[in-house]
C-alpha cells in the first residue's frame, strides 16, 4: 500500500471564512486504492478541505495536484472532470425521478431521446459490480436514506470518478447499512479508486480506513498515519487537543434544586431515525452541565417544545412540559440560544426591536391587552442594545444586516434578559471572535451565579471543560458517561463510541 | 452549499462592465422611488405597444387622466371604483404579509355580496327594516360569508398543508357558480338572471343623497363604502403594527421557524388571517352590492379580487399605501371603459405588475456600470 501511486496531493491549503480560519496551511495526501479517513471534531475544517478538493470552495492559498498534474478546480464540474467527486451530507437528488434519471442528470449523454431501459441496465450493472443494491426504475422518494446514498455513489461511479469523498456518510445510516457501505467502499478501493471518509467516529474510522489524517482547528495534527498502528486514545487526543483557551473565574458553588429533569427520553431526528434512545439527565439550579457528542440538537428541541419526543418525560422546575407547545416551556422560564441563529433565532427582515421582543411581546410591560406598546418595546431594545453592546446604527436596523457576533448578542440579550430558570445554550460562541467568545462565556457564568440551570452544548470541547460543572457524553442517543474533570482523552473516546462502561450507562 | 458571491462581474462590453452588488442597507426613500419608476417604465412600455397598434400614446394617456381625474364627477366615479379595490387590496396585503398566497379575494368578494344579499332577499329581515339595522346586518353577513370562504383554505393549509394558492383559486369558481345558482333559480326576478332591486333601506348612502342641501353633490355616486374602506385601512395598519396579533403575523411572515421558536401558534394564525382576509374581501362585495348595484346579479366584479393582488404588491403590503394605489387603479379602470372595455387598461395593469416585480431586484442589489479592469 505504501508504494501505491499518489492520487491527490494538496499542499498548504488556506481557506478563510469571515472570522474563522477554516484551513490553515493544510497538507493532505491521498494514494490510489486507499480508504483515507479525515478525522476531527465538528468545525475542525474537514468538510472545508474536501469542499476545496471538490471544486466548491476556492482556497486563498495552496496547490492541488491530481495524479502528479497541478490542477485548478473552479467548479464541481472541473473536479469531476479530474475524477474527483464528493457526496455531501445533504443529498442532491430529485425525489420524483427514478434512480437512473438521477444518475443521468446533468450529463451530455443521452441527448434527447432517453431510451431509459438501456441506461437502467448500465446502472444495474454498475451497482452489481460494487455491491450497491438499488432498483434503477425506483423513484427516489420511495427509497430509504441508505438507498439514496447508494444512488449518490452510483452517480459518482457513473461519472467515472477515481476519488470519492464522503462527508459523514454514516451519520444518516442504520448499523446494517453502515456495514453495506463499508463493503462497497472496500470494493471500490480494490479497483484502485481512492476514498476520503470524513468522520468523527473513532470506531468506524478504525474499522474501515487504511490511513488517517486528523485535523484540529484548521490544522493537521496527524498526517496519513496508518490506521493499523494507531490507538484510539492517541487519535482522541490529536482530535480534541488539550489546551484550555481561557482562564475563567468560575467560583465553586453547590447546585440547588433540580430544574430540568428528563427521564427515558426518546426522539427521532428529521430523517426519522432515532436520535435519542432513552436518555435521562437532571440539571440543577446554579449548575452548568456540558453535553458532548451527537443528538444534542434534538435534545434541546425536545426540552424547548420544538420537537415531539416519542417516549419519556421532561419536567422543568417540577412542571411537566413533555410534548407541550413551545410557549409552555417559555412560560416555565426556559431560555433557548438556538444552534441556527439566522433560521431559527431571528427574523431577518424585522428590526432589532422586533427581534428582541420575540419572547416577551405578549406580556406586560410590552402588552396592553391586545395592543403592543411600541414605545416600551423600543425603550427595552435600546437598553439591551447598550447593555449587550450590539453594534448597529439603531434598533430599527433589520436583523439581517447584523454580523454573526452582533446577531448572537441580540439573541443573548433577548434570552438572558428574561432571567431564565433554565438556559439551553447550543453552540453559543460558534463563529464569534475571541473577545466575543469570552464575553459570552462570562455571561453564561453570570447566569450560573444567578442560580439558573444551564445545559450547554458546544463543539468546542475546551469551552465545555472551562464552563461546565459536569459533562455528559451522548453517543448513539444515550448518555455513555459523565465526567467532572478535564479529561480530553476519555471524553474523546466516549464521544466516538470507543469507551462505554456498564456503570457509565446509568446517568445522573 | 456554495457561498453566494457578493458580486459577479458580467461580460465586458466596450471597456465597461456591469457589476451587480448586494445592497446592505436600503434607504427609506428607495422603495417608493423604485415603485414610481416601475410605473413609469410600465407606462413607457404600454406607450410602445399603443404606438405599434397605431394609437397615439400621449393622447391616450392624457385621455385616461382626464377621464379618471378630470372633474368632480369622474373623480367621484373613480372613488366608486377605488372603494372595493381598497378593501380587496387590504385583504391581499394582510394575507401576503404572512406569506399566505390568498388569490381567492375574487371569490370571497362574491361570497360577501351573496351573504349581504341573503339578508335582504331571504326575508330574514323584513323589507321595512330601518337602514341602521339593515346595513350593519348586511355588513356582518357579507363579512361572515367572506370569512367562511377564507377559512376553508386556511383550515386546509393549517391542518393538511394543502397549497392555499390552488384552493383559493378554485374556490373563486365555486363562489361564482353559487351566485349563479341563486340568481338563476332562487332569487331570479321574472326569469332574468338577477334579483329584484333592494329596498332603499339596503342602499349605502351616497353623496348624491344630500344634493338637496349641497348642490355640488348632485349626481355624485361616491358612497359610504369609501368611508368603510378607509377606516378598514387604518384598522388593518393598527392591527399589523400596533397589536400583539400583528406582531405574530409579521414574525410568521418573515420567519416561520423563528415564530415557532417564540412559541407562536402558526396553524391558528393561518386560519385567523385567512378569515380576516376573506372578511375584508367580503366587505368589498357587500359595499359594491349595497352601494352601487343594489341587487344581486352576475359579473358584479370586473376582476377586483385579482387587481387586489397587484395593488397589494404595489403598496408593498402597507395597508395605508393601499388607499392611494387603489385610487390610481380605480381611475385606470374607469378611464379604460372610455378607451376600450377590456384591452388597454388590463394591458397596462399587467405591465405594471411585471415591472414592479422586476424592480424588486433594484431594492436588493445595486447595479453599477464600471470600467473594465477598474476593480471595486
Amino acid at each position: 500500500m505504501a508504494d501505491a501511486p499518489i492520487a491527490v496531493e494538496m499542499r498548504g491549503i488556506v481557506k478563510r471564512f469571515p472570522g474563522v480560519l477554516a484551513n490553515d496551511h493544510v497538507d493532505f495526501e491521498l494514494r490510489a486504492g486507499e480508504i483515507h479517513a479525515l478525522l476531527g471534531e465538528n468545525g475542525a475544517g474537514k468538510s472545508t478541505l474536501m469542499n476545496v478538493l471538490a471544486g466548491l470552495y476556492k482556497p486563498e492559498a495552496g496547490t492541488i495536484q491530481v495524479r502528479g498534474q497541478p490542477v485548478a478546480l473552479n467548479s464541481p464540474r472541473d473536479a469531476i472532470r479530474h475524477g474527483l467527486g464528493m457526496i455531501h451530507q445533504h443529498f442532491t437528488l430529485v425525489p420524483s425521478q427514478t434512480v437512473t434519471e438521477n444518475v443521468l442528470l446533468g450529463l451530455d449523454e443521452p441527448r434527447f431521446f432517453m431510451r431509459l431501459s438501456q441506461y437502467d441496465q448500465r446502472v444495474a450493472e454498475l451497482g452489481q459490480r460494487f455491491g450497491l443494491k438499488v432498483t434503477p426504475q425506483a423513484k427516489v422518494w420511495q427509497l430509504t436514506v441508505g438507498e439514496q446514498q447508494r444512488v449518490e455513489i452510483l452517480k459518482m461511479l457513473y461519472r467515472g470518478v477515481q476519488v470519492l469523498i464522503m462527508d459523514e456518510p454514516t451519520a444518516v445510516l442504520a448499523p446494517q447499512e453502515v456495514e453495506d457501505l463499508c463493503r462497497t467502499l472496500r470494493a471500490m478501493a480494490a479497483e484502485g479508486k481512492s476514498i476520503v471518509f470524513i468522520s468523527h467516529k473513532l470506531n468506524e474510522v478504525m474499522s474501515v480506513a487504511d490511513r488517517i489524517t486528523v485535523l484540529r482547528q484548521g490544522k493537521v495534527t496527524a498526517a496519513g498515519q496508518p490506521a493499523a498502528g494507531s490507538s484510539k486514545a492517541d487519535l482522541a487526543r490529536l482530535m480534541v487537543g488539550r489546551t484550555v483557551l481561557f482562564d475563567l473565574d468560575k467560583q465553586p458553588q453547590p447546585p440547588g434544586e433540580p430544574m430540568l429533569e428528563m427521564e427515558g427520553l426518546q426522539a427521532d431526528n428529521n430523517k426519522g431515525l432515532p436520535a435519542l434512545r432513552g436518555l435521562s439527565l437532571t440539571v440543577r439550579a446554579g449548575e452548568i452541565v456540558g453535553v458532548a457528542g451527537n443528538g444534542q440538537s434534538e435534545l434541546a428541541e425536545v426540552i424547548t417544545g420544538l420537537r415531539k419526543c416519542t417516549a419519556g418525560r421532561v419536567r422543568v422546575g417540577g412542571v411537566d412540559v413533555t410534548n407541550q407547545p413551545a410557549r409552555a416551556a417559555i412560560q416555565c422560564g426556559v431560555a433557548h440560544i438556538p444552534e441556527d441563529r439566522t433560521h431559527v433565532g431571528s427574523a431577518p427582515n424585522l428590526s432589532i426591536t422586533d427581534n428582541i421582543i420575540m419572547k416577551s411581546y405578549n406580556r406586560p410591560p410590552l402588552a396592553h391587552g391586545a395592543a403592543l406598546d411600541q414605545r416600551a418595546a423600543r425603550r427595552q431594545a435600546e437598553l439591551l442594545k447598550m447593555e449587550y453592546q450590539v453594534a448597529a446604527p439603531s434598533v430599527e436596523t433589520p436583523a439581517r444586516l447584523l454580523s454573526g457576533g452582533n446577531l448572537q448578542r441580540v439573541i443573548l440579550a433577548r434570552e438572558l434578559s428574561a432571567k431564565p430558570r433554565l438556559l439551553v445554550a447550543i453552540q453559543p460562541t460558534r463563529g464569534l471572535d475571541v473577545g466575543a467568545i469570552e464575553g459570552v462565556q462570562k455571561l453564561l457564568l453570570a447566569q450560573r451565579a444567578a442560580g439558573a440551570a444551564i445545559l450547554l452544548v458546544s463543539e468546542e470541547l475546551e469551552e465545555i471543560f472551562a464552563l461546565s460543572d459536569r459533562i455528559v457524553v451522548i453517543y448513539e442517543g444515550e448518555i455513555v458517561g459523565e465526567l467532572t474533570e478535564h479529561d480530553p482523552v476519555t471524553i474523546g473516546l466516549m464521544m466516538t463510541g470507543g469507551s462505554r462502561t456498564p456503570e457509565a450507562r446509568r446517568s445522573a | 452549499m456554495t457561498a453566494q458571491p457578493a458580486s459577479s462581474p458580467a461580460r465586458p462590453r466596450g471597456g465597461w462592465t456591469i457589476r451587480v452588488e448586494r445592497r446592505l442597507a436600503v434607504p427609506g426613500w428607495l422603495p417608493p422611488a423604485v415603485s414610481l419608476g416601475a410605473i413609469l417604465v410600465a407606462l413607457l412600455l404600454g406607450a410602445i405597444v399603443l404606438g405599434f397598434v397605431g394609437g397615439d400614446p400621449l393622447a391616450t394617456y392624457a385621455h385616461i387622466g382626464r377621464a379618471a381625474f378630470g372633474s368632480w364627477g369622474v373623480f367621484s366615479d373613480t372613488m366608486v371604483k377605488a372603494t372595493p379595490l381598497i378593501l380587496v387590496g387590504l385583504a391581499c396585503s394582510l394575507a401576503f404579509r404572512m406569506r399566505l398566497w390568498n388569490i381567492g379575494a375574487e371569490g370571497q368578494f362574491y361570497m360577501g355580496a351573496l351573504g349581504a344579499s341573503a339578508v335582504v332577499l331571504s326575508g330574514i329581515l323584513p323589507e321595512t327594516t330601518p337602514a341602521w339595522i339593515m346595513l350593519p346586518a348586511m355588513m356582518l353577513a357579507g363579512m361572515l360569508a367572506g370569512a367562511l370562504w377564507g377559512a376553508i383554505p386556511g383550515w386546509l393549509k393549517a391542518r393538511l398543508n394543502v397549497n392555499e394558492i390552488i384552493t383559493t383559486l378554485m374556490l373563486n369558481y365555486i363562489a361564482v357558480a353559487l351566485i349563479n345558482f341563486f340568481i338563476f333559480a332562487v332569487w331570479s326576478e321574472a326569469g332574468f338572471q338577477m334579483s329584484k332591486v333592494f329596498p332603499k333601506s339596503a342602499w349605502l348612502p351616497r353623496l348624491a343623497d344630500w344634493a338637496a342641501s349641497v348642490p355640488a353633490f348632485r349626481g355624485l355616486t361616491t358612497h359610504f363604502g369609501l368611508v368603510l374602506a378607509v377606516v378598514a385601512a387604518g384598522v388593518i395598519w393598527y392591527v399589523l403594527y400596533r397589536s400583539l396579533w400583528g406582531y405574530e403575523i409579521r414574525l410568521i411572515g418573515d420567519n416561520p421557524r423563528a415564530a415557532q421558536y417564540a412559541g407562536i401558534n402558526i396553524s391558528r394564525n393561518t386560519v385567523l388571517v385567512m378569515m380576516l382576509s376573506g372578511a375584508l374581501a367580503g366587505l368589498a362585495g357587500m359595499s359594491e352590492i349595497a352601494g352601487v348595484v343594489h341587487r344581486l346579479q352576475s359579473a358584479i366584479s370586473p376582476g377586483y379580487g385579482f387587481t387586489g393582488i397587484i395593488i397589494a404588491w404595489l403598496a408593498k403590503l402597507n395597508p395605508l399605501a393601499v388607499v392611494p394605489v387603489a385610487i390610481l387603479f380605480g381611475g385606470l379602470i374607469l378611464a379604460g371603459r372610455e378607451i376600450q372595455p377590456a384591452g388597454v387598461p388590463r394591458l397596462i395593469q399587467g405591465i405594471i405588475l411585471f415591472t414592479l416585480i422586476a424592480s424588486e431586484v433594484l431594492l436588493r442589489y445595486r447595479v453599477r456600470l464600471v470600467r473594465a479592469g477598474a476593480e471595486e
